[in-house]
């Protein structure tokens, strides 16, 4: 079964952000990593790009298929992981551990928005 | 199979200064070439006899696999089999041997030739016109939407940017919209694999002077029939907006029905597919786009040529070997093929949508989930028992994919051949999964690694030499 974090919030096309402050951590969850398979590249944007939530930031491809990453935020991007340029399988090995994007939030209200843990837990049992 | 000759590449056995082939001699005198024309280094060639380059290309044919090896049931594909009487119609000299450049007054057999195929087309299509333009189906897309582009302009209406496409769609849709310069709004599929007609007409009440276009395959990517075909089309052309059919999937409504009866009015057909010229490898296709009356004067100027000759004249053997009695049973067969070899199966294989389809259709994996064999593992075992794997992965709807499209061409017979093979390889993953899980053991090349294939690609054999170095 897919690991599901508490804390964290979810969104229906399967990516997390953590929040921290005035800041968020996104990436893509457990269940999406392992419904890919081996991710091969992360196509991410740069720094100071603006993401909206629902929008598209980026891509994962994985040796099965290439899936946009949509945001589940929305702000200003502060950083991104660079180790994911070298080793994109760290999705793979922690989801969690290995954000994408750190999101300056402009709105930390939309959150409200997403899933926690438990809803997202429930969405992903009704996926299959 | 000779692994010296077929495990390298020619460049690994060359031998310096090998020649195979002696150049003629130079009829017109000595001539130096200019310094600046002439390389800095020796072009990065092989060198061999010609006995050597023989049997090394001889043994990589050896290991090909195409349609006239073995079954191919390639989703979404249709790899149907290519008579051979088409290659004896195109090889005709007096076809053969014209030039593009030549006056028109000399090719009137030529030109004639597209007209017949034009006008079966237009009666096997219910449209009004055909380009052949197109040199395979993604052009023919852009060729479309660009018609479609043109005659919103034509209006003065310029406010018409988005085009919708469904969910199930093939990925060159969306693709083609992005290149024409549209916006692709996604509407979703139902449970039964359908487009969901509320949430289009949700699209349609919020956007629907701004919607140019809806692209739809019909049949869908999961092989089943869009039903409220009539409703959907309604809606668009109530909203202003044009029905675009992507002819990927023709094959099953071959004299069943007819994109132009469906409310469609820009569509593109991929001769390749449905018309049984050949397929892969890069070409030659060929994708005319057909329109409805009063839709051709908006028809781009995408070539000064007509698209592959030689592939149309084919496609127009086809057309005439089956004729007016037969073409009509291309689609009931291939829909009959696909649903026998759906039943067969579904035992043992996850069938997500358990309905009627027509030429093709989409198992999730196996259906047993606890023995770890995936998708990839029964694609690969396939290869072991002589097959063509089907599309894996794709459509993206489930996470296992497997998509079986027989075509009408195969026999019962082989049909049970694989049937039977699909069932063993079932049981091997309860049974034996290690073996499923570590196959392919019987092709000359074992299971790749596809991860750092993917990661880091050796494409050139100076890439590899420089890597060695």
């Amino acid at each position: 079964m897919a690991k599901v974090i508490e804390g964290l919030f979810y969104s229906e096309s399967h990516e997390y952000v953590r929040v921290d402050g005035e800041y968020g951590y996104v990436g893509i969850t457990d269940y999406a990593q392992n419904a890919l398979g081996n991710v091969v590249y992360v196509d991410m944007p740069d720094v100071d790009d603006e993401v909206q939530a629902g929008e598209e930031f980026g891509a994962v491809e994985s040796v099965k298929a290439a899936s946009d990453l949509i945001s589940p935020v929305s702000g200003t991007v502060v950083e991104v992981n660079d180790a994911l340029e070298d080793s994109p399988e760290l999705v793979n090995q922690d989801a969690y551990a290995n954000w994408i994007i750190k999101v300056q939030l402009s709105d930390t209200y939309e959150t409200h928005n997403l899933m926690d843990a438990k809803a997202y837990q429930e969405f992903c049992e009704s996926q299959h | 199979m000779n692994r010296t000759l077929y495990g390298n590449l020619i460049f690994e056995l060359s031998k310096d200064g090998r020649r195979g082939y002696s150049l003629p001699i130079n009829q017109f005198g000595d001539f130096e070439l200019p310094a600046e024309l002439r390389r800095g280094e020796d072009a990065c060639l092989p060198e061999c006899d010609e006995l050597t380059v023989v049997r090394h290309y001889t043994n990589l044919s050896n290991n090909n696999f195409g349609v006239d090896t073995g079954f191919y049931p390639l989703g979404s594909c249709t790899m149907k089999y290519n008579p051979k009487i088409n290659e004896e119609v195109a090889a005709m000299p007096q076809f053969q041997s014209i030039h593009p450049e030549q006056p028109a007054e000399t090719t009137k057999g030529a030109l004639a030739l597209i007209e017949c195929l034009e006008h079966a087309l237009c009666q096997l299509t219910g449209l009004a016109h055909f380009t052949f333009k197109p040199y395979a189906g993604a052009h023919g897309e852009l060729t479309g939407l660009m018609t479609i582009d043109n005659y919103h302009r034509s209006r003065g209406d310029v406010s018409r940017k988005k085009v919708i496409v469904p969910d199930s769609a093939h990925g060159t849709n969306p693709a083609s919209a992005a290149v024409c310069g549209y916006e692709v709004v996604e509407v979703k599929s139902l449970a039964d694999g359908t487009v969901d007609v509320d949430d289009l007409r949700r699209v349609v009440d919020e956007q629907g002077p701004e919607i140019a276009a809806m692209m739809m395959t019909n049949p869908n990517t999961l092989g089943l029939f869009e039903y409220r075909i009539p409703e959907i089309a309604e809606m668009i052309h109530g909203c202003g907006g044009l029905m675009y059919y992507d002819g990927a999937n023709l094959n099953p409504m071959l004299g069943a029905c007819r994109p132009g009866d469906m409310g469609f009015d820009v569509m593109h057909i991929n001769l390749h597919k449905t018309f049984s010229t050949p397929h892969g490898g890069g070409g030659p296709g060929s994708g005319p786009v057909g329109v409805r009356e009063g839709l051709q004067e908006f028809l781009p100027f995408v070539s000064p040529y007509n698209g592959n000759y030689a592939v149309m004249m084919k496609a127009y053997a086809y057309i005439l070997s089956l004729g007016k009695e037969h073409i009509g049973m291309v689609g009931p067969l291939a829909t009959l093929n696909a649903n026998y070899v759906k039943e067969s199966l579904k035992d043992v294989y996850e069938l997500p949508i358990d309905s009627l389809c027509c030429h093709e259709f989409v198992f999730d994996g196996l259906k047993d989930k606890s023995t770890g064999v995936t998708t990839m593992d029964v694609a690969k075992r396939l290869l072991d028992y002589g097959y063509h794997a089907p599309t894996i992965y794709f459509p993206l709807l489930f996470h296992e994919s497997l998509m079986i499209e027989p075509t009408e061409n195969e026999s019962k017979e082989t049909l049970d051949g694989f049937v039977e093979v699909m069932r063993k390889i079932a049981e091997e993953a309860i049974n034996d999964p290690d073996t499923v899980k570590t196959a392919p053991h019987d092709t000359p090349i074992g299971r790749v690694d596809d991860v750092l294939a993917a990661k880091h690609p050796v494409l050139t054999f100076k890439q590899l030499r420089d890597e060695q170095d």
